[in-house]
């Protein structure tokens, strides 16, 4: 028998025909959906009067048009409670189970996935929106889908993908003090571009890589799509099985041992050939931080602004040539579905743990889930934030896209957690630098970009 | 779905690079309004100035490219997020064939699914195409997408299935629909392998 990757393993028991020219259909095991990409793909289903042909492998949750502001119930918009109430509607008439505002459950699809036990190794998951490449870190086959897709899958329980190529990304090596996963990912993305993952499906490996807790690996596999990637996974291991087992929609009992005993099949083969390797020497890694308008454009904390992009610069406001550290920011934004996790607000709170942020800097902390926002109240790093002068907010994605208001102002700069960096994202205007929590949260008591080393 | 098996249209030089979804539509553009609305909104906010004014430097406002239905771009276009609204907007635009040295890999998907036709060439190939699109006695560029070439002379190169879907109209849900038995057969199988699966 032929040594088989991580990923032929999993697209191959899922193969349902094959269509032809590398093209395949697929089952689709578990789908998520949210408030945004959601109700498209729905009216789409109502206008054809087709059925969801699978409710019960689809769950649902509300992220992108939820206000985060403390305390808030719903959108903070007329039309952002249309969407909300289309969304409710439409799933209950289908039978999709939805996790609804104020719930357990609740928040940022990519965050929930994982954290409900509904994402599982081995399995195809696939979510309308980009960064479903995230539950490829519990060693599951993910990837983001359009509307068209979301409806082909609601309808279908399929889909129909070209096979793509393999590449190994082996992480070496041990980071050194505040080096994070984010840190790690953001420099692969610095030395392959943002098209460097075209056309395939990442596995990440190496030492660096086994040393990261599940949080840090669904940091890594996030930003695949940042890659160029729309698939980025990691084999699942001890870690992937005793973070997953009690979850809320993990097999329990005998289907537990028994998808044990399959899972640990799943790693790649000794000798399993990749279409293309890279590989990061983790041990030469500073904190990241982006300077332009591309997660491509970064740099380390200790490094200077390069001339290649004078109109990202312009954008950016920044000087070629001129130190990336002490540069003045106006905002901070800890969240996302790459960095709104627990340990990374515990993170964040090491370095806020009494200090204040700097005067002129408007600091947010949204975590990712209702379960983590209750999970680090109870630890109270909500105390922590506060009485530094953040402001700790309700779940949801918040600044990281600017749907629902929270917004960048123009021309602000703005550290921020998140994933993308471009133009307008966070608003008109807004200037964005992409950093670890840790690397956030010192800007925002240094009232300027700088290295949390320093802390 | 649109067909589309022979455009002969106005071809517009984009040349920049990793044109993202956010550029291409705003995500509160993305939130319910009508697909054939959503061109005013493409571009917008390259091709308006902070006033609501156009912005005469965007290629697509000059005379001689409005209405353009080829977008010659640069590397990466459509890079960025799923929301297929990017593709949408296009198409209410007009735009029917984009040529690139390489795509997003979601927005490239769902060009097939709405009728738009999206070419990858090698980026020199790329490069001539837009200049020749630049050049001051430009005529309309022909694509044909039976015969694989644009003005009869640049091959490109198309997956069998995409090339299909697109020349015949072809609509992917009736098609894996009229697969069900296939389906039925896979999950009763997988069941008994995979029984932690189905809930
Ligand atoms: S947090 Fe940001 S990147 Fe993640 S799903 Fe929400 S909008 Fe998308």
């Amino acid at each position: 028998m032929t040594a088989k990757t991580l990923f032929d393993k999993i697209w191959d028991q899922h193969l349902v025909e094959d269509l032809g020219d590398g093209v395949q259909l697929l089952h689709v095991d578990r789908h998520l959906m949210h408030e945004l990409s959601g109700p498209r793909g729905q009216l789409e289903m109502a206008q054809r009067s087709l059925k969801t042909r699978n409710p019960e492998l689809t769950i649902g949750s509300m992220d992108h048009v939820v206000s985060t502001a403390p305390g808030a119930k719903g959108g903070n918009a007329p039309w952002a409670d249309q969407m909300i109430e289309s969304f409710r509607s439409e799933s209950r008439k289908a039978g999709v189970k939805i996790y609804d505002i104020g719930q357990d459950g609740q928040g940022i699809v990519h965050v929930v996935g994982p954290e409900l036990g509904f994402t599982l190794p081995g399995a195809t998951l696939l979510c309308g929106d980009s960064h479903t490449c995230t539950h490829g870190a519990l060693g599951a086959l993910a990837w983001g889908i359009g509307t068209s897709e979301l409806t082909h899958v609601l309808a279908t329980q399929t889909i129909v993908q070209q096979r793509p190529k393999t590449m190994r990304v082996r992480f070496d090596g041990q980071p050194g003090r505040a080096i994070t996963a984010k840190d790690m990912i953001l420099a692969l993305i610095g030395k392959i571009g943002t098209a460097g993952g075209v056309g395939y499906a990442v596995e990440y490996a190496g030492e660096a890589i086994r040393a990261l807790e599940m949080e840090g690996r669904l940091t890594v596999c996030n930003l695949s799509i940042e890659l160029g990637a729309k698939i980025g996974m990691i084999a699942p291991d001890e870690k992937t099985y005793a973070y997953l087992n009690g979850r809320c929609h993990a097999p329990k009992g005998a289907l537990w041992d028994q998808a044990l005993a399959h899972w640990r099949t799943l790693a790649s083969d000794a000798g399993a050939q990749f279409d293309l390797e890279h590989s990061i020497d983790c041990t030469l890694l500073a904190p990241q931080i982006t300077w332009g308008t591309s997660p491509e454009d970064v740099i380390g904390i200790d490094g200077t602004i390069p001339g290649n992009k004078p109109e990202a610069l312009a954008y950016m406001g920044l000087a070629a040539g001129t130190p990336i550290a002490g540069t003045k920011v106006d905002r901070v934004f800890i969240g996302s579905c790459t960095n709104s996790r627990l340990p990374d607000l515990r993170a964040a709170a090491q370095i806020v743990r009494g200090r204040k942020v700097a005067q002129h800097v408007k600091a947010w902390v949204v975590p990712g889930s209702w379960r983590i926002k209750q999970d680090a109240e109870a630890e109270g790093l909500h105390q922590v934030f506060l009485e530094a002068g953040f402001e700790w907010r309700e779940a949801g994605c918040s600044m990281c896209v600017g749907l629902n208001g929270d917004l960048v102002e123009p021309q602000a700069r703005c550290v921020s957690t998140s994933n993308r960096n471009f133009v307008g994202r966070q608003g008109p205007q807004a200037r964005t630098h992409l950093a670890s929590p840790a690397m956030a949260a010192a800007a925002a008591i240094a009232g300027e970009i700088t290295d949390v080393r320093n802390f | 779905m649109n067909k589309f098996q022979t455009l002969t249209a106005v071809a517009a030089p984009f040349p920049k690079k990793n044109v993202d979804t956010d550029l291409i539509i705003r995500i509160e553009r993305c939130t319910g309004m009508p697909r054939e609305e959503l061109g005013r909104y493409a571009f917008e906010m390259a091709r308006y100035l902070p006033g609501g004014a156009e912005n005469p430097e965007f290629v697509l406002n000059q005379p001689r490219y409005r209405g353009a239905q080829i977008l010659v771009c640069g590397e990466f276009f459509g890079t960025g997020s799923s929301r297929e609204v990017a593709v949408w907007a296009l198409a209410s635009l007009g735009v029917r064939c984009l040529i690139a040295p390489s795509f997003g890999q979601i927005f490239f998907n769902n060009c097939f699914q709405n009728g738009l036709l999206p070419i990858t060439l090698p980026a020199p190939t790329v490069a001539s195409l837009a200049q020749r699109a630049a050049a001051p006695d430009a005529g309309p560029f022909t694509v044909d997408l039976a015969a694989q070439t644009i003005n009869g002379s640049v091959h490109f190169e198309i997956a069998p299935r995409g090339k299909k879907m697109l020349l015949e109209g072809l609509d992917e849900i009736a098609l894996t629909l009229a697969m069900e038995p296939k389906i039925a057969a896979f999950q009763a199988a997988d069941r008994q392998r995979r029984p932690w699966i189905y809930p």
